[in-house]
């Protein structure tokens, strides 16, 4: 364990060496941030809406109550939306999604020499590969977050409309009552902590992967399991330390 | 010239190479071989770094490249083509990238001046207009002469070839054997080759290094393999009837 853990921050020591040619480098931060933010959209989209809608449900079904404000369950809703599912189910969907993408891409490379190609040419390989995609995870699953974040209060307003069991004027009500800030730092800090789990981790098991087309199915395998159980772990760090 | 000396390489247990000492000159087609196994991949990842010898130096014009980090091995290795045995090309470029790719972070070319290079490096290996097809689409043969083109994008000193005939059908591993040869005279370059193809050794091979339980067991040139009396290389060169059948006739 001490010795993945000592090759992991290796491996990101040097990935942030000075870069070769920063517009080489600039390049290849664009083209990972289309294909994390704009290859993501979709399925965030998809199940933020659901999370949204499922949590207005069974928060309604567990507090419709005569001496309960019914805006109570806005109210609920958005920060459960905000501290968690947004940022946590969001970031778990990625780790299957873009994680697996990263580690087999990089991993595929490692056995078929491209990385050993890169090497020869006197390219700092780590610093090429998957510092790109750290900036990406960085940058892009935050604004990932925001867009669920946005859809899953939304999936809450149609699952309002469309259940009849809590007006939408109550909904939006509790959505506006009693905000505090802080749940909006944990949501962005939380999600720029999951984006660097993800890429990092996922590019860490990319990277070291031998053998062949096995070992690259299981070093994507790996770096989703490790990728989630971080993101956990993590979500349960910042979650007791800034609330 | 490239020089290595007492080159010691043990993974755990397995001693792969046992003070191994030649040296490659330049204008040489300088061929290694062996049995599977022997420590040949081995010692070309050793000689361009990309596994660090257990004991031993390599120089590359006298500099020690072993002592160096990473850093100090960047000028060096700007001078370095390797072509590996699957080609390695990037799957993500198309051919036209892959050849440009290290014009891009090493030089401060114009894009023109970029493409020139790489349209000159195309044409160099017989495989002009092909620029914007992807690795996918091409032959073995192709990915061959692709890496081939990369290798030389950068004029090196030194081009470092791995199995450049495996996968390949007789007629096209003759073509990159003369384009080797050819490239090497050309331009002056230290070549070194792995290989177990014994055309490529009695066609291009000026300079062999046979290497037997990862020791160096044999050094020679071409026209002198013919005629050795040393039982492993006369085993590994002359195994089958068409070739013990050829030597007869010498």
């Amino acid at each position: 364990m001490f010795h993945s853990l000592g090759r992991y921050i290796l491996l990101l020591r040097s990935s942030f060496r000075k870069p070769e040619k920063f517009s080489v480098y600039w390049g290849e931060v664009m083209r990972e941030m289309v294909s994390v933010g704009v290859g993501s959209l979709g399925i965030i989209c998809i199940i933020s809406v659901f999370i949204g809608a499922v949590a207005t449900i069974q928060v309604a079904f567990q507090l419709v109550n005569p001496i309960v404000p019914r805006s109570i369950v806005g109210s609920i809703s958005r920060d459960s939306t905000i501290l968690e599912f947004s940022p946590t189910i969001s970031a778990l969907v990625l780790a299957g999604r873009v994680g697996s993408s990263m580690a087999s891409q990089i991993g595929t490379m490692r056995v078929t020499e491209q990385i050993d190609a890169l090497e020869i040419m006197g390219v700092n390989a780590p610093g090429f590969l998957i510092s790109p995609k750290i900036i990406a995870g960085i940058t892009m699953i935050p604004l990932l977050v925001i867009v669920s974040v946005v859809l899953g209060l939304g999936g809450g307003y149609i699952a309002c409309l469309l259940s009849h069991d809590i007006p939408t004027t109550d909904y939006v009500v509790g959505l506006r009552d009693g905000f505090n800030a802080i749940i909006v730092t944990v949501c962005a800090v939380k999600s720029i902590f999951f984006g660097f789990i993800i890429t990092s981790v996922c590019s860490y098991f990319g990277f070291y992967t031998s053998g062949g087309a096995l070992e690259v199915g299981q070093s994507a395998t790996k770096g989703v399991v490790y990728s989630c159980i971080w993101i956990l772990f993590a979500d349960l760090l910042i979650s007791s330390v800034i609330l | 010239m490239i020089t290595v000396k007492d080159i010691h390489k043990t993974f755990g247990d397995n001693k792969v190479l046992q003070g191994i000492s030649a040296e490659f000159k330049p204008g040489k087609n300088n061929l290694i071989i062996g049995g599977s196994g022997s420590g040949k991949t081995t010692l070309l990842k050793c000689i361009v770094g990309l596994h660090e010898p257990t004991k031993g130096e390599v120089f590359y014009d006298k500099e020690n490249f072993t002592t160096m980090n990473f850093n100090e091995r960047v000028p060096i290795r700007k001078q370095i083509g390797m072509l590996f045995q699957n080609s390695a090309l990037f799957d993500s470029m198309d051919v036209e990238s892959n050849i440009m790719f290290p014009l891009n972070l090493f030089t401060d070319m114009s894009h023109a001046e970029k493409l020139d290079r790489a349209n000159f490096c195309l044409e160099r290996v017989n495989l002009k207009g092909k620029n914007k097809l992807f690795p996918s689409e091409l032959s073995g043969g192709m990915k061959k002469r692709v890496g081939i083109a990369r290798a030389i994008s950068m004029q090196p000193k030194y081009l470092f070839v791995d199995e450049p005939n495996s996968g390949l059908d007789p007629k096209t591993s003759i073509l990159i054997d003369e384009l080797i040869n050819e490239l090497t005279e050309e331009y002056q370059i230290t070549t070194v080759i792995v290989t177990h193809d014994m055309n490529s050794v009695m066609g291009i091979g000026d300079h062999i290094l046979f290497l037997h339980n990862g020791q160096k067991w044999w050094e020679g040139t071409n026209k002198e393999i013919a005629h050795t009396t040393n039982k492993e290389l006369n085993d590994f060169v002359f195994a089958s009837k068409f070739m013990r059948a050829a030597k007869a006739k010498l």
